[in-house]
């Protein structure tokens, strides 16, 4: 077939967070350019079950963009190649005939391997029942222009609010540091008038939570920014600064 | 206190104190700049030397400078702290990884650079600061006849000068100080000390370029106003005025005098 490619992985092997992974080289042959990443890795895969050996285990859901759970760390850089991309999204054609590729795992000591290139991220879970929500009252269904609100700020908040909570910015960052991913979290609520009720217990819980999970400090790199798939800025982590520093050194005793 | 605590012992906290310490030596790399433009003046150190005086003798001065010893400590032992931090937030490390592609190298290397502006800092306090304040330098008399502005000057013997003074008697001013200026030309003289003052310089710009700008980040200042004049200045002045300014002393004095 014109324009199919072969293919050398390297894909890092491991049974569970016990042991110690290492990568072990397989070939993909005859893969169109027309395939996702992901369904590359399950025409490896059909072929390892047909062989009877244990299939490469990743992570995946929507296969659209909007889950966040497929990762995968391809040849330096998560989610591949391209910015703006999640795995699935990420086309064969990004790559050449004859390429190896350098397929790990998000490495961090919050994301412990499940198994293979899968890992845990409930980490990202905790941090979000810390915090991530607004209390709202049941009853009637509110007017829709009962609250006001600019439109630049509702934009600014839904702009926060498309973290998918896939893990790239830890997986990008040199510190492993889950700066972008909470402070979107924080973001989306603190600009919203919903979410004023919480606003700077959410910003403490928040952040304590992400330093028990043993996430790494930001030190403004940007790798993250670039990497996010959504474009997440990182002015959120401005804005994640600015509510905690005001929630602990001063909100916090305001209230006599 | 404990509540104090916690913040300071957070991820943001830490940062936090990154933050302001750096933004305070960077404060202070202004006056220091400003005040060591006097070396460039062609009089013999005179300006220069008074100037050395007043800055280790004037009391709010002195509080300052050693504020800024311990922000020197302080950051320094800060950034190791984080920096061991961050490598067990990732313990297993990646095969293949392309930070050049996502972030810049002065981003990624800030440790490093500090370590060398850490070691520069040491080695330039040993040079002048140690040997200033412990007598090392040698002694200096201006005397300026102040109806003709003319200067004349000679070394003093070690045993002849006691403390600095400053006075006019008959129309003349005398002026006997540490001479620093001297001590500064002197070492100077070394290729290697000069070439050395010029990487830390180096190291200085890169150090800046990320720092300047990230200390506001971490402080959550991000208004979009203002936030071109904090990149101008950050890499501008920071990153390039004033390691200029700073590398090009050693450089006069190594070709020029
Ligand atoms: S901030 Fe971006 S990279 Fe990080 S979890 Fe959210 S979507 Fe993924
Ligand atoms: S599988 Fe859902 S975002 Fe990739």
């Amino acid at each position: 077939m014109s324009g199919n490619m072969n293919l050398t992985l390297k894909v890092w092997r491991q049974k569970n967070d016990k042991t110690r992974g290492k990568f072990i080289t397989y070939q993909a042959n005859g893969i169109s350019q027309d395939m996702s990443f992901l369904e590359m890795l399950d025409v490896v895969n059909e072929d390892l079950v047909r062989k009877g050996e244990d299939p490469i285990y990743f992570d995946h859901d929507c296969r659209e963009g909007i889950c966040g759970m497929c990762s995968l760390h391809i040849n330096g850089r998560p989610h591949g190649p391209k910015q703006g991309t999640t795995t699935c999204q990420l086309h064969m054609r990004s790559f050449h005939d004859g390429q190896t590729i350098v397929i790990e795992p998000w490495r961090a000591a919050a994301f412990p391997v499940i198994k293979d290139l899968a890992v845990d991220r409930t980490a990202f879970d905790r941090i979000q029942h810390a915090g991530g929500y607004v209390n709202v009252n049941t009853g009637g269904v509110p007017d829709a222009n009962g609250i006001p609100i600019p439109k630049t700020v509702a934009d600014e908040a839904f702009e926060s609010a498309t973290c998918i909570g896939c893990g790239a910015c830890v997986a990008a960052c040199k510190n492993a540091s889950a700066m972008l991913f909470v402070s979107a979290k924080i973001s989306q609520y603190a600009l919203l008038p919903q979410g004023q009720t919480e606003r700077y217990s959410r910003a403490q819980a928040m952040v304590a939570q992400m330093d028990a999970e043993g996430f790494g400090n930001c030190t403004n790199t940007g790798a993250c920014e670039a990497e996010c798939p959504v474009g997440i800025k990182l002015t959120n982590i401005a804005r994640m600064n600015r509510e905690y520093l005001n929630a602990k050194l001063f909100k916090e005793e305001e209230a006599h | 206190m404990s509540k104090s605590k916690q913040v300071l012992s957070s991820s943001l906290g830490k940062k936090l104190i990154m933050s302001l310490t750096g933004l305070f030596l960077c404060s202070f790399l202004v006056v220091h700049l400003i005040g060591n433009l006097q070396l460039f003046y062609n009089d013999q150190g005179k300006a220069f030397n008074d100037y050395a005086y007043f800055m280790t003798h004037f009391t709010p001065i002195k509080i300052i400078s050693y504020l800024l010893y311990t922000s020197i400590v302080v950051h320094a032992i800060y950034a190791l702290v984080v920096t061991i931090h961050n490598r067990k937030a990732r313990p297993v490390g990646y095969a293949v990884y392309r930070g050049s592609e996502n972030s810049a190298w002065s981003s990624r290397n800030m440790g490093i650079l500090g370590t060398v502006l850490l070691v520069f800092i040491v080695t330039h306090m040993s040079n002048f600061w140690w040997k200033y304040h412990n007598d090392s330098v040698p002694y200096v008399e201006y005397r300026t006849d102040l109806k003709t502005n003319q200067t004349t000057v000679t070394e003093l013997v070690a045993g002849e000068f006691t403390e600095y003074v400053s006075y006019v008697d008959n129309e003349v001013e005398v002026i006997k100080a540490k001479d620093l200026y001297k001590q500064v030309a002197f070492a100077f003289k070394e290729w290697y000390l000069v070439a050395f003052y010029v990487l830390g310089m180096a190291a200085l710009s890169f150090h800046l370029i990320h720092g300047f700008k990230s200390a506001f980040q971490t402080l959550g200042f991000d208004n979009r106003k203002y936030i071109p004049i904090i990149r101008f200045l950050g890499i501008w002045i920071f990153g390039v005025v004033i390691p200029i300014a700073f590398a090009a002393m050693p450089l006069y004095f190594y070709f020029l005098k």
